[in-house]
Protein backbone atom coordinates (compact mmCIF):
# COMPACT_ATOMS: atom_id res chain seq x y z
CA UNK A 1 0.00 0.00 0.00
CA UNK A 2 1.50 3.63 -1.20
CA UNK A 3 0.81 5.78 1.38
CA UNK A 4 2.39 9.32 1.78
CA UNK A 5 4.42 10.50 5.29
CA UNK A 6 2.65 11.69 8.10
CA UNK A 7 2.07 15.31 7.68
CA UNK A 8 -0.77 17.84 9.58
CA UNK A 9 -3.14 19.09 6.69
CA UNK A 10 -3.86 22.35 6.27
CA UNK A 11 -6.86 24.38 4.29
CA UNK A 12 -6.43 27.27 2.42
CA UNK A 13 -9.54 29.75 2.93
CA UNK A 14 -7.83 32.47 0.62
CA UNK A 15 -4.20 33.63 -1.34
CA UNK A 16 -3.11 36.03 1.34
CA UNK A 17 -4.20 33.35 4.13
CA UNK A 18 -2.48 30.35 1.86
CA UNK A 19 1.11 32.92 1.93
CA UNK A 20 0.81 33.76 5.46
CA UNK A 21 0.87 29.72 6.36
CA UNK A 22 3.52 29.15 4.12
CA UNK A 23 5.58 32.15 5.54
CA UNK A 24 5.58 30.96 9.24
CA UNK A 25 5.82 27.22 8.04
CA UNK A 26 8.89 27.70 5.06
CA UNK A 27 10.36 24.67 3.59
CA UNK A 28 8.56 21.98 5.53
CA UNK A 29 5.11 23.33 4.20
CA UNK A 30 3.89 22.50 0.27
CA UNK A 31 0.67 23.85 -1.81
CA UNK A 32 -1.22 20.95 -2.72
CA UNK A 33 -3.68 21.36 -6.15
CA UNK A 34 -5.35 18.75 -7.82
CA UNK A 35 -2.34 16.72 -6.13
CA UNK A 36 -2.34 14.21 -9.37
CA UNK A 37 1.32 14.96 -8.92
CA UNK A 38 2.74 15.67 -5.65
CA UNK A 39 0.68 12.64 -4.10
CA UNK A 40 2.53 10.35 -6.15
CA UNK A 41 5.62 11.59 -5.03
CA UNK A 42 4.58 11.52 -1.67
CA UNK A 43 3.43 7.97 -1.95
CA UNK A 44 6.49 7.04 -3.02
CA UNK A 45 8.43 9.24 -0.55
CA UNK A 46 9.95 10.98 -3.25
CA UNK A 47 8.89 14.29 -1.94
CA UNK A 48 8.02 14.59 1.55
CA UNK A 49 6.82 17.43 3.76
CA UNK A 50 5.22 18.47 7.21
CA UNK A 51 2.52 20.36 6.23
CA UNK A 52 0.56 20.20 3.47
CA UNK A 53 -1.66 23.05 2.59
CA UNK A 54 -4.70 22.44 0.33
CA UNK A 55 -5.54 25.59 -2.09
CA UNK A 56 -8.84 23.84 -4.01
CA UNK A 57 -10.79 25.75 -1.81
CA UNK A 58 -9.62 28.69 -3.55
CA UNK A 59 -11.02 27.59 -6.74
CA UNK A 60 -13.44 30.28 -6.99
CA UNK A 61 -10.86 32.74 -6.32
CA UNK A 62 -8.00 31.25 -8.63
CA UNK A 63 -10.25 29.09 -11.38
CA UNK A 64 -10.90 31.50 -14.41
CA UNK A 65 -10.14 31.95 -18.02
CA UNK A 66 -10.40 35.89 -19.17
CA UNK A 67 -9.83 36.21 -22.60
CA UNK A 68 -9.43 39.93 -23.35
CA UNK A 69 -8.32 41.73 -27.01
CA UNK A 70 -4.94 42.34 -25.95
CA UNK A 71 -4.46 39.44 -23.34
CA UNK A 72 -5.36 36.21 -21.93
CA UNK A 73 -5.61 35.28 -18.36
CA UNK A 74 -5.95 31.86 -16.51
CA UNK A 75 -5.92 31.59 -12.57
CA UNK A 76 -3.56 28.68 -11.65
CA UNK A 77 -6.22 27.00 -9.96
CA UNK A 78 -7.75 26.62 -13.73
CA UNK A 79 -8.51 22.57 -14.01
CA UNK A 80 -7.73 20.68 -17.29
CA UNK A 81 -11.29 19.85 -17.84
CA UNK A 82 -12.17 23.61 -18.00
CA UNK A 83 -9.34 24.61 -20.18
CA UNK A 84 -10.27 21.96 -22.58
CA UNK A 85 -13.66 22.68 -22.66
CA UNK A 86 -13.53 26.67 -23.38
CA UNK A 87 -14.32 27.62 -26.45
CA UNK A 88 -13.11 31.24 -25.87
CA UNK A 89 -9.63 29.89 -25.25
CA UNK A 90 -9.75 27.17 -28.25
CA UNK A 91 -9.98 30.12 -30.61
CA UNK A 92 -7.56 32.59 -29.13
CA UNK A 93 -5.43 29.61 -28.16
CA UNK A 94 -5.94 26.54 -30.36
CA UNK A 95 -2.87 24.98 -29.03
CA UNK A 96 -4.36 24.62 -25.38
CA UNK A 97 -7.17 22.48 -26.57
CA UNK A 98 -4.89 20.71 -28.85
CA UNK A 99 -2.38 19.90 -25.67
CA UNK A 100 -5.62 18.72 -23.14
CA UNK A 101 -6.65 16.26 -25.72
CA UNK A 102 -3.77 14.21 -24.83
CA UNK A 103 -2.73 15.11 -21.17
CA UNK A 104 -3.51 12.25 -18.87
CA UNK A 105 -7.25 10.92 -19.12
CA UNK A 106 -10.49 12.33 -18.70
CA UNK A 107 -10.76 11.86 -14.63
CA UNK A 108 -7.31 12.76 -14.22
CA UNK A 109 -7.96 16.35 -16.40
CA UNK A 110 -11.18 16.59 -13.67
CA UNK A 111 -8.33 17.05 -10.48
CA UNK A 112 -4.79 18.78 -12.38
CA UNK A 113 -4.73 22.39 -12.93
CA UNK A 114 -2.69 24.47 -14.66
CA UNK A 115 -0.76 26.40 -11.81
CA UNK A 116 0.05 22.98 -10.66
CA UNK A 117 1.47 21.37 -14.05
CA UNK A 118 3.76 24.18 -14.27
CA UNK A 119 4.94 24.65 -10.67
CA UNK A 120 5.81 20.48 -11.05
CA UNK A 121 8.33 21.27 -13.15
CA UNK A 122 8.11 17.87 -14.82
CA UNK A 123 10.67 18.20 -18.30
CA UNK A 124 7.98 16.35 -20.31
CA UNK A 125 4.88 18.23 -18.83
CA UNK A 126 3.03 19.70 -22.03
CA UNK A 127 0.93 22.73 -20.20
CA UNK A 128 4.45 23.99 -19.88
CA UNK A 129 5.57 23.35 -23.34
CA UNK A 130 2.67 25.44 -24.52
CA UNK A 131 3.18 28.41 -22.07
CA UNK A 132 6.75 28.32 -23.40
CA UNK A 133 5.15 28.61 -27.09
CA UNK A 134 3.08 31.28 -26.20
CA UNK A 135 5.30 33.15 -24.12
CA UNK A 136 3.38 33.55 -21.11
CA UNK A 137 4.37 35.05 -18.03
CA UNK A 138 3.87 33.83 -14.74
CA UNK A 139 2.27 36.65 -11.81
CA UNK A 140 3.38 34.85 -8.10
CA UNK A 141 2.24 36.74 -5.39
CA UNK A 142 4.23 36.41 -2.25
CA UNK A 143 3.69 37.87 1.68
CA UNK A 144 2.07 41.43 1.64
CA UNK A 145 0.12 40.87 -1.67
CA UNK A 146 3.13 41.66 -3.37
CA UNK A 147 3.03 40.78 -7.28
CA UNK A 148 6.11 40.05 -9.73
CA UNK A 149 6.07 38.41 -12.88
CA UNK A 150 8.53 36.53 -14.52
CA UNK A 151 8.60 34.77 -18.36
CA UNK A 152 8.46 31.19 -18.39
CA UNK A 153 12.14 30.88 -18.99
CA UNK A 154 13.12 32.38 -15.67
CA UNK A 155 10.03 30.44 -14.25
CA UNK A 156 11.05 27.30 -15.08
CA UNK A 157 14.75 27.36 -12.83
CA UNK A 158 15.30 23.45 -13.57
CA UNK A 159 13.86 20.12 -13.07
CA UNK A 160 10.99 20.03 -10.57
CA UNK A 161 12.56 23.36 -9.73
CA UNK A 162 10.65 26.73 -10.16
CA UNK A 163 10.82 30.79 -9.58
CA UNK A 164 8.49 30.52 -6.67
CA UNK A 165 10.15 30.96 -3.27
CA UNK A 166 8.90 29.52 0.07
CA UNK A 167 6.29 31.99 1.24
CA UNK A 168 4.49 32.53 -2.85
CA UNK A 169 2.10 30.78 -4.68
CA UNK A 170 1.78 31.19 -8.79
CA UNK A 171 -1.57 32.64 -9.27
CA UNK A 172 -1.54 33.82 -12.73
CA UNK A 173 -0.74 32.90 -16.48
CA UNK A 174 -0.42 35.68 -18.80
CA UNK A 175 -0.48 34.87 -22.14
CA UNK A 176 -0.37 38.10 -24.71
CA UNK A 177 -2.72 38.07 -27.95
CA UNK A 178 -1.61 39.59 -31.21
CA UNK A 179 -3.00 39.09 -34.67
CA UNK A 180 -2.90 36.20 -37.43
CA UNK A 181 -2.43 33.91 -34.75
CA UNK A 182 -2.66 29.96 -35.31
CA UNK A 183 -1.03 27.30 -33.12
CA UNK A 184 -1.22 23.38 -32.56
CA UNK A 185 0.52 20.69 -30.14
CA UNK A 186 1.25 17.57 -31.08
CA UNK A 187 2.45 14.73 -28.81
CA UNK A 188 3.81 11.12 -29.30
CA UNK A 189 2.95 8.68 -26.49
CA UNK A 190 3.15 4.70 -25.91
CA UNK A 191 0.06 4.63 -24.62
CA UNK A 192 -3.44 7.21 -24.47
CA UNK A 193 -2.65 9.14 -21.54
CA UNK A 194 1.24 8.83 -21.02
CA UNK A 195 3.78 11.42 -20.43
CA UNK A 196 5.18 12.23 -23.78
CA UNK A 197 7.90 10.56 -25.50
CA UNK A 198 8.45 13.93 -27.26
CA UNK A 199 5.81 16.85 -28.05
CA UNK A 200 5.89 19.88 -29.71
CA UNK A 201 3.86 23.19 -29.66
CA UNK A 202 4.32 25.76 -32.44
CA UNK A 203 2.82 29.40 -32.56
CA UNK A 204 2.93 31.55 -35.65
CA UNK A 205 1.83 35.08 -36.07
CA UNK A 206 1.44 36.31 -39.56
CA UNK A 207 1.67 39.44 -41.20
CA UNK A 208 -0.77 41.28 -43.55
CA UNK A 209 1.70 40.36 -46.29
CA UNK A 210 1.16 36.61 -45.36
CA UNK A 211 4.75 36.15 -43.93
CA UNK A 212 5.84 35.02 -40.74
CA UNK A 213 5.37 37.71 -38.58
CA UNK A 214 6.93 36.04 -35.56
CA UNK A 215 6.80 31.99 -34.62
CA UNK A 216 7.74 29.95 -31.43
CA UNK A 217 8.64 26.49 -30.76
CA UNK A 218 8.62 24.78 -27.55
CA UNK A 219 9.32 21.08 -26.53
CA UNK A 220 8.83 18.58 -23.81
CA UNK A 221 11.07 15.53 -22.92
CA UNK A 222 13.93 16.68 -24.40
CA UNK A 223 15.92 18.09 -22.30
CA UNK A 224 16.06 19.94 -18.28
CA UNK A 225 13.27 21.75 -19.33
CA UNK A 226 10.33 22.26 -21.72
CA UNK A 227 12.35 24.76 -24.27
CA UNK A 228 11.90 27.14 -26.39
CA UNK A 229 13.90 27.57 -29.62
CA UNK A 230 14.65 31.12 -29.95
CA UNK A 231 16.82 29.90 -33.72
CA UNK A 232 13.96 28.55 -34.77
CA UNK A 233 12.13 31.62 -34.18
CA UNK A 234 15.28 33.81 -35.58
CA UNK A 235 15.51 31.44 -38.90
CA UNK A 236 11.69 31.70 -39.92
CA UNK A 237 10.88 35.09 -39.16
CA UNK A 238 9.69 37.79 -42.15
CA UNK A 239 9.44 34.41 -44.36
CA UNK A 240 6.68 33.35 -46.04
CA UNK A 241 5.78 29.88 -45.04
CA UNK A 242 6.64 26.42 -47.08
CA UNK A 243 7.68 23.14 -46.51
CA UNK A 244 11.44 24.18 -46.96
CA UNK A 245 10.96 26.52 -44.50
CA UNK A 246 9.28 24.31 -41.90
CA UNK A 247 12.30 21.61 -42.49
CA UNK A 248 14.64 23.80 -41.79
CA UNK A 249 12.84 24.36 -38.50
CA UNK A 250 12.54 21.06 -37.67
CA UNK A 251 16.21 20.27 -38.05
CA UNK A 252 17.08 23.10 -35.75
CA UNK A 253 14.72 21.82 -33.29
CA UNK A 254 16.72 17.94 -33.84
CA UNK A 255 19.90 19.65 -33.46
CA UNK A 256 18.85 22.10 -30.17
CA UNK A 257 17.72 20.13 -28.49
CA UNK A 258 19.02 17.76 -25.84
CA UNK A 259 16.87 14.63 -25.05
CA UNK A 260 17.74 11.12 -23.18
CA UNK A 261 17.94 7.47 -24.23
CA UNK A 262 15.44 5.74 -21.53
CA UNK A 263 12.31 3.55 -21.75
CA UNK A 264 10.76 5.46 -23.64
CA UNK A 265 12.94 5.99 -26.91
CA UNK A 266 16.64 6.37 -27.48
CA UNK A 267 17.92 10.11 -28.54
CA UNK A 268 17.91 9.66 -31.76
CA UNK A 269 14.65 8.32 -31.82
CA UNK A 270 13.57 11.49 -29.46
CA UNK A 271 15.40 13.83 -32.10
CA UNK A 272 13.08 12.59 -34.93
CA UNK A 273 10.42 13.16 -33.12
CA UNK A 274 11.47 17.19 -32.07
CA UNK A 275 12.04 17.23 -36.10
CA UNK A 276 9.06 15.72 -37.34
CA UNK A 277 6.68 17.19 -34.88
CA UNK A 278 7.88 20.70 -35.19
CA UNK A 279 7.39 20.75 -38.84
CA UNK A 280 3.91 19.01 -38.18
CA UNK A 281 2.85 21.67 -36.17
CA UNK A 282 4.32 24.34 -37.94
CA UNK A 283 2.58 23.34 -40.43
CA UNK A 284 -0.60 23.29 -38.60
CA UNK A 285 -0.54 26.50 -37.06
CA UNK A 286 -0.03 28.36 -40.18
CA UNK A 287 -3.47 27.05 -41.85
CA UNK A 288 -4.73 27.69 -38.53
CA UNK A 289 -3.56 31.36 -38.80
CA UNK A 290 -4.70 31.69 -42.74
CA UNK A 291 -8.08 30.24 -42.30
CA UNK B 1 -7.93 15.49 12.93
CA UNK B 2 -11.71 15.89 11.93
CA UNK B 3 -13.38 15.29 8.66
CA UNK B 4 -17.23 15.66 7.67
CA UNK B 5 -18.52 14.76 4.01
CA UNK B 6 -21.51 13.76 2.72
CA UNK B 7 -21.17 10.52 0.98
CA UNK B 8 -24.17 9.03 -0.70
CA UNK B 9 -26.45 11.42 0.69
CA UNK B 10 -25.15 10.73 4.44
CA UNK B 11 -23.70 12.84 6.01
CA UNK B 12 -20.32 11.23 8.41
CA UNK B 13 -17.73 12.05 10.76
CA UNK B 14 -14.56 10.59 11.34
CA UNK B 15 -11.38 11.66 13.15
CA UNK B 16 -8.79 10.58 10.76
CA UNK B 17 -5.34 10.89 9.42
CA UNK B 18 -3.85 13.94 7.14
CA UNK B 19 -2.44 11.58 5.16
CA UNK B 20 -5.86 8.97 4.83
CA UNK B 21 -6.45 8.90 1.26
CA UNK B 22 -10.27 9.03 -0.01
CA UNK B 23 -10.28 4.99 -1.41
CA UNK B 24 -8.97 4.24 2.17
CA UNK B 25 -11.69 6.46 3.98
CA UNK B 26 -14.17 4.77 2.09
CA UNK B 27 -12.96 0.98 2.26
CA UNK B 28 -11.65 1.14 5.52
CA UNK B 29 -13.19 3.68 8.02
CA UNK B 30 -17.08 3.13 6.16
CA UNK B 31 -16.58 -0.28 5.10
CA UNK B 32 -17.89 0.97 1.43
CA UNK B 33 -15.84 -1.82 -0.20
CA UNK B 34 -17.73 -1.28 -3.55
CA UNK B 35 -15.31 1.43 -4.78
CA UNK B 36 -11.93 -0.89 -5.40
CA UNK B 37 -8.28 -0.03 -5.06
CA UNK B 38 -6.20 -0.64 -7.62
CA UNK B 39 -2.99 0.21 -9.07
CA UNK B 40 -2.39 3.13 -6.40
CA UNK B 41 -1.12 5.56 -9.31
CA UNK B 42 -3.29 7.20 -10.70
CA UNK B 43 -3.69 5.26 -13.71
CA UNK B 44 -6.29 1.51 -13.47
CA UNK B 45 -9.27 3.81 -12.64
CA UNK B 46 -11.15 1.01 -10.57
CA UNK B 47 -11.30 3.70 -7.53
CA UNK B 48 -12.64 6.13 -9.09
CA UNK B 49 -15.99 7.66 -7.57
CA UNK B 50 -17.76 11.11 -7.49
CA UNK B 51 -16.43 14.61 -5.52
CA UNK B 52 -19.42 17.04 -6.05
CA UNK B 53 -20.17 15.08 -9.35
CA UNK B 54 -17.60 14.58 -11.05
CA UNK B 55 -15.62 11.48 -11.52
CA UNK B 56 -12.47 11.63 -9.45
CA UNK B 57 -9.47 9.08 -8.43
CA UNK B 58 -9.58 8.62 -5.43
CA UNK B 59 -6.24 6.80 -4.66
CA UNK B 60 -4.83 10.21 -5.19
CA UNK B 61 -7.23 12.35 -3.23
CA UNK B 62 -6.87 12.26 0.16
CA UNK B 63 -10.24 11.98 2.77
CA UNK B 64 -9.26 15.56 4.02
CA UNK B 65 -9.66 17.21 0.80
CA UNK B 66 -12.98 15.96 0.12
CA UNK B 67 -14.19 17.42 3.53
CA UNK B 68 -17.26 19.74 2.88
CA UNK B 69 -18.11 18.01 -0.22
CA UNK B 70 -20.06 15.75 -2.00
CA UNK B 71 -19.32 12.13 -2.21
CA UNK B 72 -20.71 9.48 -4.34
CA UNK B 73 -19.75 5.83 -4.55
CA UNK B 74 -21.39 3.01 -6.65
CA UNK B 75 -23.27 2.11 -3.60
CA UNK B 76 -24.53 4.99 -4.44
CA UNK B 77 -25.79 4.27 -8.02
CA UNK B 78 -29.05 2.12 -7.22
CA UNK B 79 -31.99 4.16 -6.33
CA UNK B 80 -35.17 2.61 -3.90
CA UNK B 81 -33.83 -0.90 -4.56
CA UNK B 82 -33.62 -0.12 -8.68
CA UNK B 83 -30.61 -0.51 -10.14
CA UNK B 84 -29.59 2.43 -11.77
CA UNK B 85 -29.28 1.81 -16.33
CA UNK B 86 -25.98 1.57 -16.30
CA UNK B 87 -26.22 -1.59 -14.19
CA UNK B 88 -28.72 -2.69 -16.04
CA UNK B 89 -26.05 -2.48 -18.90
CA UNK B 90 -23.85 -4.11 -17.64
CA UNK B 91 -25.76 -7.40 -16.50
CA UNK B 92 -27.42 -7.09 -19.99
CA UNK B 93 -24.59 -7.18 -22.14
CA UNK B 94 -21.80 -8.81 -19.93
CA UNK B 95 -19.95 -5.27 -19.56
CA UNK B 96 -17.90 -7.29 -16.52
CA UNK B 97 -15.58 -10.65 -16.82
CA UNK B 98 -13.99 -10.49 -13.25
CA UNK B 99 -15.22 -7.38 -12.29
CA UNK B 100 -12.60 -5.94 -10.81
CA UNK B 101 -12.67 -2.39 -13.03
CA UNK B 102 -16.16 -2.54 -12.76
CA UNK B 103 -17.14 0.07 -10.13
CA UNK B 104 -15.25 2.39 -11.44
CA UNK B 105 -16.06 2.11 -14.82
CA UNK B 106 -20.19 2.35 -14.00
CA UNK B 107 -19.40 5.35 -11.75
CA UNK B 108 -17.19 7.30 -14.66
CA UNK B 109 -19.79 5.88 -17.37
CA UNK B 110 -22.81 7.20 -15.35
CA UNK B 111 -21.15 10.50 -15.39
CA UNK B 112 -20.66 10.39 -19.03
CA UNK B 113 -24.11 10.12 -19.46
CA UNK B 114 -25.40 12.48 -17.34
CA UNK B 115 -23.31 14.92 -19.33
CA UNK B 116 -24.00 13.28 -22.87
CA UNK B 117 -27.19 11.00 -22.75
CA UNK B 118 -26.41 10.11 -26.52
CA UNK B 119 -22.39 9.05 -26.74
CA UNK B 120 -20.74 7.83 -30.09
CA UNK B 121 -18.81 4.46 -29.36
CA UNK B 122 -15.66 6.70 -29.42
CA UNK B 123 -16.85 8.96 -26.91
CA UNK B 124 -17.96 6.13 -24.72
CA UNK B 125 -13.76 5.00 -25.14
CA UNK B 126 -12.16 8.61 -24.72
CA UNK B 127 -14.32 8.80 -21.50
CA UNK B 128 -13.24 5.39 -20.13
CA UNK B 129 -9.51 5.73 -21.60
CA UNK B 130 -7.98 6.36 -18.04
CA UNK B 131 -9.47 3.02 -16.89
CA UNK B 132 -8.01 -0.47 -17.46
CA UNK B 133 -9.99 -3.64 -17.75
CA UNK B 134 -7.53 -6.29 -17.53
CA UNK B 135 -10.19 -9.06 -18.79
CA UNK B 136 -9.60 -6.96 -22.17
CA UNK B 137 -13.78 -6.58 -22.47
CA UNK B 138 -13.71 -3.08 -23.58
CA UNK B 139 -15.94 -4.23 -26.51
CA UNK B 140 -18.88 -5.55 -24.05
CA UNK B 141 -18.31 -2.16 -21.54
CA UNK B 142 -19.16 -0.01 -24.59
CA UNK B 143 -22.03 -2.40 -25.51
CA UNK B 144 -23.21 -1.70 -22.56
CA UNK B 145 -23.22 1.71 -21.94
CA UNK B 146 -24.63 1.92 -24.94
CA UNK B 147 -27.52 0.05 -24.04
CA UNK B 148 -27.95 2.21 -20.59
CA UNK B 149 -27.81 5.32 -23.09
CA UNK B 150 -31.12 3.59 -25.57
CA UNK B 151 -32.67 2.37 -22.03
CA UNK B 152 -32.90 5.44 -21.17
CA UNK B 153 -33.84 7.44 -23.94
CA UNK B 154 -36.84 4.51 -24.69
CA UNK B 155 -38.12 5.61 -20.78
CA UNK B 156 -37.35 9.11 -21.36
CA UNK B 157 -40.35 8.86 -23.94
CA UNK B 158 -42.55 6.48 -22.39
CA UNK B 159 -42.60 8.22 -19.27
Amino acid sequence: MQVPAPFEYERATSVDQAIGLMERLGSSARLVAGGHSLLPMMKLRLANFEYLIDINPLHDELGYIRVGADEVRIGALTRHRELLESAELAAAFPIFRDAERVIADPVVRNRGTLGGSLCQADPSEDLSAVCTTLDASCVIRGPGGAERVVSMAEFHVGPYETAVADGEILTEIRLPRRPGHGSAYEKVERRAGDWAVVSAGAAVWLGADGTIADARVGLAAVGPNTTGIPEISDTIKDQAPSEALYEQAGAIAARSCDPATDQRGSADYKRHLADELTRRTLRKAVERARS
Amino acid sequence: MQVTMTVNDVEVTREIEGRLLLVHFLRDVLSLTGTHWGCDTSNCGTCVVWLDGEPVKSCTVLAAMAGGHEVRTVEGLAKDGQLDPIQEGFMQCHGLQCGFCTPGMMMTCRALLDKNPDPTDAEIREAISGQICRCTGYATIVRSVRWASVHEAAAEVTR
